[in-house]
């Protein structure tokens, strides 16, 4: 593993830094941390965010310290087995990958030099790891698609996205939970809700959750949107692996 | 149901608390008041808990009226203090107020944001733990969103606990230039950007909100451009874009982001910047962690102090109300009452 960098961010928190680019054994070696930690009573720490490449610790500077949070990370043993900590849930999502999902799917398959059949072939066969969740509440980055997919992000950002477009760019894929603006390249859409206040994990993934994708035609992305306004669909029954 | 009615909602009203932390890996933002020293003074007038939610009232304040017995309420934050069926209330105390009666708070500019806090607090049940309204996500306070007319606001009390109003000296925010911690991506700027940084003032643009404000002033240099590899945001965050200007990032900020953050606002400072406002300009200064550490301990400590200090409101009979009863003597206060105090006094005897 790199040299990990303590960095500072703010008085509140800290960032335990593996590197600096998108990998999968950098994104490994955060949620290594942060299970560790979680299985790990430290003092004074309030929450941990993963992302691709850091932990980000959140501490009480009434209770603890910056040097006393730090000191704790390092004399965690990373070599023992993880005594509890939740291992990651995993997930099958439905996608429709219809033309009317996926605008920017020709394009995408233009940039990786593959058929619009095998971008989407290659999609529901990649078995993704979350990385990260934000942007929007409940929203997943996931890694890690082939090399071919490491695309930039469109030009033009789209002001409009609508809820539940599947895109993709950075190797990565995402779902947005809801509308929003965007700049990913729209490739299908999973007509599951993601995020929900009202449930005890309000985001139906997770960091370190699995996900693979299925494909399903239009009549059947229907059906799952008419059941989910119905009340009729929970996703964390339906989907879980 | 007790609640106070809203007859007209100010520019922005919601509910928030201390925020709501444990979520954020979800991508849940913490929220929470923009001002938590007021929030925990107001509540503290008020006889609740340090993180009672309350409404935090930005710029224009709004009309109420009680639809309970009666209601403790108390206004802390802005000097504006507020208005019972006209009668002027200051800032930093507590005041009851009968059923029926109108509670007005108008509009402010030494601050930000100011508190209401109500005595018990709101009957609504917490979202993910807290009553924080975060209303980009639809979710927290009173349905979600800021308050509209119309809205009942559940009220958890259904009367006021009997005794005296209290009041509190105000709170010391402090001074000077604003605090920063550099990192974690000082090194994705020039040096003597940093420099510079430290060195002039910054504006705070009409683009402020909950979530952060945009500052406008020396354009920063990045060394290895604006694009970082997503990682997490920081309370005090300040984040600079390929425009270069600075953006701070407040209670509402986003969980993660990608641009590079060049240094966060001490804890000590937030409540002070949460207050500023458009047009303000700001000075920032470089500060170690360890030192910001004990900045915020220190404000702590005083806070408390603040709080130990809090006494009854003394409302000192008027020359008339003397006279009509011969009373000399016995009731002493280092300052006059104001009209308000005396108008209550006088309204309370009536009801």
């Amino acid at each position: 593993m790199s040299a990990v960098r303590f960095l500072a961010a703010g008085d509140a928190a800290l960032v335990v830094e593996y590197g600096e680019i998108i990998d999968a054994a950098l994104i490994d070696a955060v949620q290594q941390l942060d299970r560790r930690l979680a299985a790990t009573a430290v003092p004074g720490i309030i929450e941990t965010v993963p992302s691709f490449r850091s932990l980000m610790v959140h501490y009480d500077p009434l209770t603890t310290s910056s040097a006393a949070v730090i000191a704790a990370i390092q004399a965690l043993d990373m070599d023992s087995p993880i005594a509890g900590g939740t291992p990651g849930r995993r997930w099958i999502l439905p996608v429709c990958y219809d033309a009317t999902f996926a605008p920017d799917l020709a394009d995408v398959a233009a940039a990786t030099g593959l058929s619009t059949e095998d971008v989407t072939a290659t999609h529901a066969a990649t078995g993704f790891t979350v990385a990260v969740v934000g942007f929007l509440p409940g929203c997943p980055f996931m890694a890690e698609l082939p090399a071919a997919f490491n695309l930039s992000r469109r030009t033009t950002p789209r002001t409009r996205v609508p809820a539940g477009s599947v895109a993709v760019a950075q190797k990565l894929s995402v779902i947005y939970p809801t509308e929003s603006p965007g700049g990913w390249h729209l490739i299908g859409n999973c007509p599951i809700p993601l995020f929900d206040a009202g449930w005890e994990r309000p985001a139906l993934l997770a960091p370190a959750d699995a996900v693979t994708f299925r494909p399903i035609d239009a009549a059947e992305h229907a059906r799952i949107l008419a059941a989910t306004r119905q009340g009729d669909y929970d996703p964390r029954r339906e989907c879980a692996a | 149901m007790s609640g106070l009615r809203v007859d007209r909602p100010g520019l922005s009203t919601t509910i928030q608390d201390l925020g709501r932390p444990g979520h954020q890996r979800y991508g849940v933002p913490v929220s929470g008041a923009l001002d938590p020293l007021a929030l925990r003074l107001a509540n503290a007038l008020v006889g609740n808990a340090p993180g009672t939610a309350a409404l935090e009232i930005l710029a224009l304040g709004p009309t109420l009226t009680v639809e309970a017995d009666s209601v403790r309420i108390a206004l802390v934050g802005s000097g504006v203090g507020l208005r019972i069926d006209g009668s002027e209330i200051a800032a930093g105390r507590s005041v009851t107020a009968p059923r029926g009666a109108k509670i007005a708070v108008g509009g402010f500019t030494d601050a930000a944001s100011c508190i209401l806090a109500i005595e018990g607090g709101f009957d609504l049940a917490p979202c993910m733990g807290s009553l924080s309204t975060y209303a980009r996500g639809g979710f927290g306070g009173f349905e979600g969103r800021a308050l509209h007319a119309g809205d009942l606001v559940p009220l958890a009390r259904n009367a006021a606990t009997p005794g005296p109003e209290r009041k509190a000296p105000p709170i010391d925010y402090g001074g000077g230039p604003i605090r920063v911690v550099l990192g974690p991506q000082e090194d994705w700027f020039e040096p003597a950007s940093i420099e510079r940084f430290f060195a002039e003032p910054y504006t705070i643009t009409a683009e402020a909100d909950r979530m952060g404000m945009r500052l406008k002033g020396v354009k920063l240099a990045h060394s290895k451009g604006f694009n970082i590899v997503s990682d997490g945001i920081a309370p005090g965050h300040i984040q600079v874009p390929g425009t270069g200007q600075p953006i701070v990032l407040l209670a509402d900020r986003q969980t993660v982001g990608g641009y590079p953050k060049i240094g966060a606002v001490i804890g000590a400072d937030l409540p002070r910047l949460g207050r500023m406002r458009p047009g303000d300009i700001i000075r920032f200064a470089r500060i170690e962690v360890a030192d910001a550490e004990a900045a915020r301990r220190k404000q702590a400590a005083a806070f408390a102090k603040l709080v130990q200090a809090i006494g009854p409101v003394v409302v000192v009979p008027t020359t008339e109300q003397l006279l009509g009863t011969n009373l000399i003597g016995g009731v002493v206060s280092a300052a006059p009452p104001s009209p308000g105090e005396q108008a209550l006094a006088t309204l309370s005897r009536k009801r």
